[in-house]
């Protein structure tokens, strides 16, 4: 099988509970490269728990997640799987780009030293090729003459393209995003969504936990919908919003568009 | 039209200057604290205070080397407590059910029990244990706890109680979401608490930790009970053998403030430096007092 093959994600029966509290109760979900996907649902349905499994920011409790052919958080000996340790994990974070809800910009470093401090202090890259490539992401996201302002002095709009340039700026082969517009004013949300589709364009694989149904509609290749920590319907934009199979996601769709 | 009624049938535009309401009380209870501190100064002037000796004894090299004695032991001890302050802020947050307990009870222990029974019992723990053995060095505790090795021994393990707990609550107070985005980079947990946490924690460290200075400055006088020769003990020497008592105890006042003022200043600058990329918040006390003779220092600035 060709690298081509691989698909970007494959998560098969996952399960995870935070004490009794069964949150994701055995999810499947496979995303090819260069491929968007959007994950819809109620809040509450596990889909924010579920993409930080992913980067393994929560491990999982049953099941197994491969991205772009490894698995995450753990390996394989005569069958059955072991954790890893912490230093395995960061290495595999270094390749997956998140952007959270609440920006988690770091307040004390400016804008460009947001950037390249996932370069310069973990890839332990040049400087000097760093900031250079910051100057260039920061174009990209139509932020360069903010460089050298501090988080606190950038609008909620701006911090979370900033955040976008920091994910990117280690080079990841997939981005995830995690409710990327919910914490933003109504104005400021098409900036964001712009700057995502700009990068879906280039044929970034991105998985988007997200409530913007007209972005899902337009950029993405497959949606998938989850309820009650179980995936309910996964398929084309179009198959999903104009034929649900699922009576769930009818009742779901129905209640967003009030 | 009577007074205090307006005409609302006209519409021109009223130009009333409003007369500021007067303040009377305040003037009376200014009067009041200017009176009572003549009062104050002229008792002390009129007191039996011999003055020719305060100045006389202001620059002594026995106190200004008691003085220097003071700093030493406080800066000394200090570095100790933040050392140990973080060592066991960490223990403390750690998962590990042991070493959070251990970290429990050294801050029970060291908070709990009076700092002067502390260094006595450092000072006489030769009775306890009269020799020492290390393995590759042997010696006398008599030798080895001397009054400054106890008074640092003392000081600094009791300042680090009191450091872990404001460490502690520095590195709690920062946002869930920055470790997050840390590891998200692929930051290791120390990585991320050394270039994410601390720096952030710091802001909220550094205001307790300049109080806790300036507290160890004056608490590093108890040391005195154990003959260590800082500012208090050295004049307390002095009047054991001149008798003036009031004297030379207003010298060592004079010294403690003088250190305590150029140690709040300094704290204000440190405060500056790790709030960088956060709105000031309300400027110190030390600001306010010199304000007018710091014009260039902007108060509502933005780091830039």
């Amino acid at each position: 099988m060709t690298t081509e093959k691989i698909p970007m994600l494959v998560a098969r029966n996952v399960h995870k509970s935070f004490g009794e509290n069964q949150i994701l109760k055995g999810i499947s979900l496979e995303v090819r490269k260069g491929e968007v996907m959007c994950l819809l649902g109620p809040s509450g349905s596990g889909k924010s728990t579920f993409l930080r499994c992913i980067n393994h920011l929560e491990p999982i409790t049953r099941g197994r997640i491969y991205v772009d052919g490894t698995l995450v958080g753990g390996r394989v000996r005569k069958g059955r799987i072991y954790e890893q340790t912490e230093t395995e994990n960061c290495r595999m974070r270094r390749e997956i780009g998140m952007v959270f809800q609440q920006f988690n910009l770091f307040p004390h470093m400016t804008v460009l030293q947001n950037i390249i401090e996932g370069p310069v202090t973990v890839k332990r890259e040049n400087r000097a090729r760093a900031v250079d490539r910051a100057v260039r992401l920061l174009d990209q996201v139509g932020l360069r003459r903010w460089e050298s302002s501090y988080p606190d002095q950038l609008s909620g709009g701006q911090q979370q393209r900033v955040a976008i340039a920091r994910a990117l700026a280690m080079k990841p082969k997939l981005m995830l995003f995690d409710e990327p517009t919910s914490a933003l004013d109504p104005e400021l949300v098409g900036d964001v969504l712009a700057v995502m589709k700009d990068l879906a364009r280039t044929g970034m694989t991105m998985i988007v936990v997200t409530h913007e149904l007209g972005f899902a509609r337009g950029v993405a290749h497959k949606v998938a919908l989850m309820d009650d920590g179980v995936m309910v319907e996964t398929g084309t934009p179009e198959k999903v919003f104009d034929a649900p199979e699922n009576q769930r996601t009818r009742s779901f769709l129905s209640n967003v568009d009030k | 039209m009577k007074d205090g009624e307006f005409d609302f049938s006209k519409t021109h535009e009223t130009d009333d200057k409003v007369i500021p309401l007067r303040h009377y009380g305040r003037w009376v209870s200014g009067a009041l604290v200017i009176l009572l501190l003549l009062i104050i100064v002229r008792a002390f002037a009129r007191g039996q205070i011999d003055w020719p000796v305060v100045a006389q004894f202001f620059m002594a090299p026995a106190l200004i080397k008691g003085l220097g004695n003071t700093i030493l032991i406080t800066f000394l001890s200090m570095v100790m407590g933040i050392v140990l302050g973080i060592v066991f802020a960490v223990m403390r947050l750690s998962g590990n059910p042991v070493t959070r307990m251990f970290a429990g009870f050294y801050i029970w222990v060291f908070r709990g029990t009076p700092i002067y029974l502390q260094l006595l019992i450092w000072f006489n723990l030769a009775l306890v244990f009269p020799v020492i053995n290390l393995g590759i060095w042997e010696g006398r505790m008599v030798d080895v706890m001397t009054p400054f090795f106890a008074a640092l021994l003392g000081l600094g393990i009791n300042e680090g109680a009191y450091m872990t707990e404001i460490v502690r609550g520095g590195i709690l107070s920062v946002n869930k979401g920055q470790l997050d985005a840390a590891s998200s980079l692929g930051m290791t947990r120390l990585t991320a608490m050394r270039r994410i946490v601390l720096p952030q924690a710091m802001r909220v460290i550094i205001p307790p930790m300049g109080n806790e200075f300036i507290g160890l400055l004056k608490t590093s006088s108890m040391a005195s009970a154990i003959a260590y020769a800082e500012l208090l003990h050295r004049a307390q020497l002095i009047y054991f053998v001149n008798t003036k008592v009031m004297e030379l105890l207003i010298v060592a006042t004079a010294w403690y403030l003088i250190v305590v003022t150029l140690l709040s200043i300094a704290q204000t600058f440190i405060e500056d430096f790790f709030s960088r990329g956060r709105e000031s918040g309300t400027p110190s006390f030390i600001w306010n007092f010199i304000g007018l003779l710091a014009p260039w220092r902007k108060t509502g600035r933005r780091a830039s």
